[in-house]
């Protein structure tokens, strides 16, 4: 206690022996230095290698994602898991990482840690990645998809005529037709698609 | 320490008699052709994919009619059916696919229910895509309609 109090007055008091400038400087170094080092750490829990670093993702979304077209294909083009989970702005990413602490806690208690418990899962949380998506007009899939990119020639005339319509006037989004595209689906009755 | 020397000289020998080609007479000109038992052949390169969409005239009535459309990563299991998203009654007419017909509603009792059967759910156990593969074995195959053509032509001679 008495210890504290001391700091507490250290703090408190001006500088005696270092100038202002040395101490503003300090300051602007150090907060490159922090500052860069929680952006990079950041970036860290972004990677794939992070992701499947559990084995409850590495077993069921990421084997399932492997079959995918966002996976492989013929341009070598892939999506990593946060290139659709996690907004690339960042206001949002980091809002969704503070929502990620979440699944810290159903790591934790091993919430989906075999493929029965994924299962049975599985409606609950592909639930919640569409009102997600649905949420943010599928943000993270126009981070590589965009609208005024598309030319409808080259769609085949049903994907054409929807993405004209419903899509070109914002009435639906990317997510409501396009789901399951990167994982298995859940026992969809009652989903309207 | 013998008997491993013996073991290792007899295996060796035996490998290089394999290796001289005698125990390795040509293989018939099935599937495999040009190889010999023995021999790997690198693997012929995949079918692709038939890109435009068009729907073939089927051999005979009963044919289940061949996919005309790529069908890659399609699910189809107990949670969900990708081929019904459009080909369900339902979405069929908005989707502007084909409905599947009429039999797949049929139990084995041949009642007809709302839905499509457990015993038809599974497409690609009949229906099956086409890719532009050579096929790989002759095959003198005719559509009933050069059947009946052929031996409408034999009576009359």
């Amino acid at each position: 206690m008495k210890r504290l109090k001391l700091y507490w007055n250290l703090l408190r008091k001006p500088s005696v022996h270092y100038s202002i400038g040395f101490l503003t400087l300090s300051g602007f170094i150090a907060g490159i230095i922090f500052w860069g080092g929680f952006n990079t750490a950041l970036e860290v829990t972004n990677t794939e290698q992070f992701c499947i670093g559990c084995h409850e993702m590495q077993s069921n979304p990421y084997e399932e994602l492997k079959n995918t077209v966002h996976y492989t294909n013929r341009s070598g083009v892939r999506a990593e898991c946060s290139d659709c989970h996690v907004p690339h702005g960042w206001t949002h990413k980091v809002a969704r990482k503070m929502e990620a602490s979440k699944e810290v806690w159903g790591w934790v208690f091993g919430s989906i840690n075999t493929p029965e418990k994924f299962e049975a899962k599985r409606r609950e949380l592909a639930e919640r990645e569409w009102a997600r998506l649905k949420a943010n007009d599928s943000l993270e899939c126009r981070n590589c998809h965009e609208f005024d990119s598309m030319d409808f020639t080259m769609q085949d005339p049903r994907a054409a005529q929807a993405h004209s319509t419903a899509l070109a006037n914002s009435e639906q989004t990317c997510i409501d037709c396009h789901k399951g595209i990167a994982h298995k689906l859940p026992d969809m009755s009652g989903v309207h698609r | 320490m013998r008997l491993l020397i013996l073991l290792l000289t007899s295996s060796l020998a035996l490998a290089a008699f394999a290796q001289s080609g005698e125990l390795s007479p040509s293989a018939p000109d099935g599937l495999r052709k040009g190889a010999t038992l023995g021999q790997d052949l690198p693997a012929p390169p995949i079918a692709g994919d038939s890109r435009d969409v068009k729907r073939e005239v089927r051999n005979y009535p009963e044919q289940p009619p061949v996919i005309p459309h790529v069908i890659r990563d399609y699910q189809v299991d107990k949670n969900f059916n990708r081929c019904l998203d459009c080909h369900s009654r339902e979405s069929a007419v908005q989707a502007g696919a084909p409905m599947v017909s009429v039999t797949h509603f049929m139990d084995r009792h041949f009642q007809v229910r709302a839905e499509v059967t457990p015993g038809r759910y599974f497409c690609t156990q009949c229906h099956v895509p086409q890719t532009d593969a050579e096929p790989l074995v002759e095959s003198d195959f005719k559509a009933v309609d050069e059947v009946i053509r052929d031996s409408a032509k034999g009576g009359r001679e």
